[in-house]
């Protein structure tokens, strides 16, 4: 490179320093939209949300709706369900965290943080071990020693609350966000 | 230096020549009429209450025969166009019908063959008036409705051309032009034969914001909630433009400084 | 000119590095000290540009791939919904359209540069060569990739292009037949050019690497066309022809950007977005308007196979070039005369375009653009095979200055304006 005098040598590094900064700063902004794209299209996410008809599903009884590509249990418990749901001690719990979207994070895993209204459950049917959908236990066809649900992959076995109880699996079904919009209609997502 | 003159003066005189002549009388389509809309140039936006309007007059009068395939309900309350609230646009989905999933018998029509239907949700897309090409023809003389979707940016002139064919039905025919049988005479459509009747009638709508609802107001409405159809993106698009515009100037004045002071005593 | 290496690795990493694959001395040797002549000007940023060009349709094709179906029944919709739907999709799609404009752009500024400087004469035939087939793949992939919308002009300029094969005698037909898969084009022929699309720009980038490898040999052209004598006449490229590239290339992006931004359908045409249809056939068949020159010259020949000869002949010809031009003068700043015919070669491909974009019927002062298109083409060919070596032989170049160095520092030095 020419000899140039100090002051002209700080110049030009500034401009250099500037013109590189500059142009790292637009070729940033310019890799936002492109990884961008890959998230969930609007189309997607119009699609987020699901309304399920509660009226015909009876006591005892569990349907299963699709939320977001997962399986959605809807289950309509039955009073002897809930009360065995109530009477488990939550600190001798596998994992004693509600997983509930609808109250604050890292609360007990209550049977009462686990439902907004006791009568009804819903979760999101995907076993947290491994992903498998796990079967529902009902008096007819029990599955699993907790009435609840038993996944048939690798023997995790929930309660009537959908709480982890026993096998592999680290944490009890989650409750997806959703509400009531009226009695016999709920709003998932 | 000759040749060169010559020859960009040839190909300057063929750019602004004339169009060919033809015997009789020209059916050449019109120029579009020069109607000024509010997205025009690089700041302009879409007036909201042009397409709250525009989609009042496309759900009342276009919708019956023309599909907008592309157009979901949700698109009504983002950003950029109607921007109905979200209560108002799920309102519009539950008005229109759309046909139904198969029931728990796997069955899509009631015991007398009609379609099961349901209420819209806002994931889903405007349906169409007609199940089928074969059906549109059908019930329009055999003429088929094009989708509105994208017709704004599918014809040469775009929103000057559609707001031209709409507002151009009241114009005169010359002496000695026939229109064709079934068809229609419109000047700004190329033949001057166009199989649609005129859509547009003043007061066929009544506006809730209580604008007057004359032809050119209704046809003005339309094509700009049309141009939003056809590029819902234009105001993100825009506004994108002008940052990246002023950066890359920047960015250039920068990066031309540098050059110069580098290069200062190799030339 | 490639000549020894100067990389010197300085930390233990560089020697460990250096000793099992020396991409660090490649990239010293090749953009940081290669000796460039001091005098390139702007017609010399146009390589830098082209590599800048070939990797925003890469990544923006990349991208676009993740959302679009190559489906007859689906591809319209899906290109609409990533205009619609997915982030920014609107965005990326009109950088992936423009971006092929500005491509070709740059390479037609490109080959005019090689064409006026002479870049093509010996020892530098087999970059010119390369370059030949550069372009014939980004034609080739431009055609694949403006299929895909799968819009009227998409369906139609398909079965246009691939029915020329039809012209071939005895085999034509089962030519166009296997270009198909079918017995027109249709939705075997969409995911094939789909597949092909994403295949050739790969290939693209490999000939570019042996173009831009071709070219370090004798190293670069200058705009005075007389070779390198000595180290005064060359700079490092690093940071002298860094910077100058990176300026250039930001003022081409601005233009880029003001397309993509503000008119983003200006070098489009509105009968693609409509879907395709295959039994309604659009008024005016038009390609893209980077291959309307060689489209007028085809239409100019009203028989099929010889339209199809003419029109392969005309890029096969530039293949031809460097051993057409019998000049020993490179550049043209030197050849009063040939500089007139270039120009009037330029004009030529400026009118094949316009007439390729007229309906094939259209006449202007009441001229048949037929005619204008005849003349045009004659000149084309006029210009390789008879001005070329001809203008060579008779014409009288003005005195060559002694040395870069000389006509860029010297008192009065030989460079006239161009």
């Amino acid at each position: 490179m020419a000899a140039t005098t100090s002051d002209a040598g700080t110049r030009r590094d500034f401009i250099y320093v500037a013109s590189a900064s500059m142009g790292a700063v637009g070729a940033a902004a310019l890799a936002w939209p492109f990884i961008d794209q890959m998230n969930p299209t609007t189309a997607a996410l119009a699609l987020a949300s699901t309304e399920v008809d509660l009226s015909a599903i009876q006591p005892g009884q569990q349907i299963v709706y699709k939320w977001r590509g997962h399986p959605l249990f809807v289950r309509r418990r039955t009073p002897a369900e809930i009360a065995a749901a109530k009477a488990v001690d939550v600190a001798s719990l596998p994992d004693n965290n509600a997983r509930n979207a609808n109250v604050a994070d890292n609360l007990p895993a209550t049977d009462a943080n686990r439902a907004i209204k006791p009568e009804w459950l819903v979760l999101i049917g995907v076993c947290t071990h491994l992903g498998c959908i796990p079967t529902v236990s009902t008096p007819a066809i029990p599955e699993g020693e907790y009435g609840g649900w038993l996944c048939h992959c690798h023997g995790s076995m929930y309660d009537t609350a959908g709480r982890i109880r026993k096998g592999p699996a680290p944490e009890n079904l989650p409750v997806p966000p959703y509400a009531f919009l009226s009695d016999t209609r709920i709003k998932v997502g | 230096m000759h040749l060169k003159t010559l020859s960009l003066g040839l190909v300057a005189g063929l750019l602004v020549s004339s169009a060919a002549f033809a015997e009789g009388i020209d059916t050449k389509r019109l120029h579009p009429k020069e109607e000024k809309f509010s997205f025009e140039g690089p700041f302009g936006t879409y007036d909201r209450g042009a397409l709250q309007r525009g989609f009042q007059v496309y759900k009342e009068v276009c919708a019956a025969c023309h599909a907008a395939n592309h157009l979901s309900f949700h698109n009504l309350d983002e950003k950029g166009g109607p921007e109905f609230t979200e209560a108002q646009a799920k309102a519009l989905a539950a008005a229109v019908k759309v046909p139904a999933e198969p029931n728990d018998k796997g069955e899509t029509t009631d015991e007398k063959g009609v379609p099961l239907m349901r209420s819209a949700t806002l994931a889903d897309h405007f349906p169409p008036p007609y199940p089928n090409e074969n059906a549109a023809r059908a019930n329009n003389g055999g003429a088929l409705p094009p989708d509105l979707s994208m017709i704004v940016k599918a014809r040469e002139g775009g929103a000057q051309y559609v707001y031209s064919i709409l507002t151009g039905f009241h114009e005169k025919a010359p002496a000695g032009f026939k229109v064709t049988a079934n068809k229609y005479f419109n000047p700004y459509f190329e033949g001057w034969n166009i199989s649609m009747p005129s859509p547009l009638a003043a007061n066929g709508v009544t506006y809730s914001d209580g604008t007057k609802a004359t032809i050119e107001q209704q046809a003005h409405d339309v094509v700009t909630f049309l141009a939003w159809a056809s590029e819902p993106k234009m105001e993100e698009r825009k506004r994108f433009g002008f940052g990246t515009m002023a950066f890359l100037i920047v960015l250039a004045g920068l990066l031309f400084a540098a050059y110069r002071k580098l290069w200062k005593d190799q030339h | 000119m490639s000549g020894p290496s100067t990389y010197n690795p300085k930390s233990g990493f560089e020697r460990w590095l250096d000793a099992r694959l020396p991409l660090p001395r490649l990239m010293h040797d090749t953009m940081q000290t290669f000796p460039t002549p001091r005098n390139l000007n702007i017609w010399y940023t146009f390589g830098g540009i082209l590599t800048f060009c070939l990797g925003v349709q890469i990544i923006t094709g990349v991208v676009l791939a993740m959302h679009y179906v190559a489906n007859a029944g689906l591809a319209f919709d899906s290109v609409e919904a990533i205009m619609r739907d997915v982030n920014y999709g609107w965005l990326i799609r009109y950088m992936h359209a423009n971006g092929a404009s500005m491509f070709f752009l740059a390479v037609y500024i490109h080959m005019f540069r090689g064409l006026y400087y002479g870049s093509y004469k010996a020892p530098r035939e087999l970059i010119w060569i390369i370059g030949v087939l550069i372009y014939l793949l980004m034609m080739a992939t431009a055609f694949f990739g403006y299929v895909l919308p799968w819009g009227q002009m998409s369906f139609w300029g398909a079965t246009v292009i691939t029915n020329l094969f039809s012209a071939i005698p005895v085999i034509g037909n089962h030519i166009a037949t296997w270009l198909w898969g079918d017995f027109a084009v249709g939705d075997a022929t969409l995911n094939r050019f789909f597949s092909l699309h994403y295949l050739l720009p790969f290939i693209i980038a490999g000939v570019v690497g042996l173009h831009i490898w071709a070219l370090h040999v004798p190293g670069n052209n200058n705009p005075l066309g007389i070779d390198v004598k000595s180290p005064q006449d060359t700079l490092p490229f690093h940071p002298y022809y860094t910077v100058k590239d990176a300026f250039y290339l930001v003022l081409f992006v601005i233009l880029f950007a003001g397309f993509v931004f503000y008119s983003p359908d200006f070098f489009g045409n509105p009968d693609n977005y409509q879907p395709a249809n295959p039994l309604v056939t659009p008024p005016d068949i038009v390609p893209e308007w980077y291959l309307l020159p060689f489209y007028a010259m085809l239409r100019s020949i009203p028989n099929k196979l010889l339209g199809v000869i003419v029109m392969g002949g005309a890029i096969v010809t530039l293949v031809f070039i460097p051993w057409l031009d019998t000049s020993r003068v490179r550049s043209c700043r030197f050849r009063p005369l040939m500089k007139q015919f270039f120009w009037a070669f330029a004009v030529c491909c400026v009118l094949l375009g316009y007439c390729g974009a007229q309906a094939v019927d259209a006449a202007r002062f009441g001229i048949p653009l037929v005619w204008v298109a005849r003349i045009a083409s004659l000149y084309y060919f006029a210009f390789f095979w008879l001005i070329m070596p001809i203008i060579g032989l008779i014409e009288t170049p003005k005195k060559l200055p002694a040395s870069i160095a000389q006509s860029v520092f010297g008192d009065n030095a030989a460079t006239p304006a161009e």
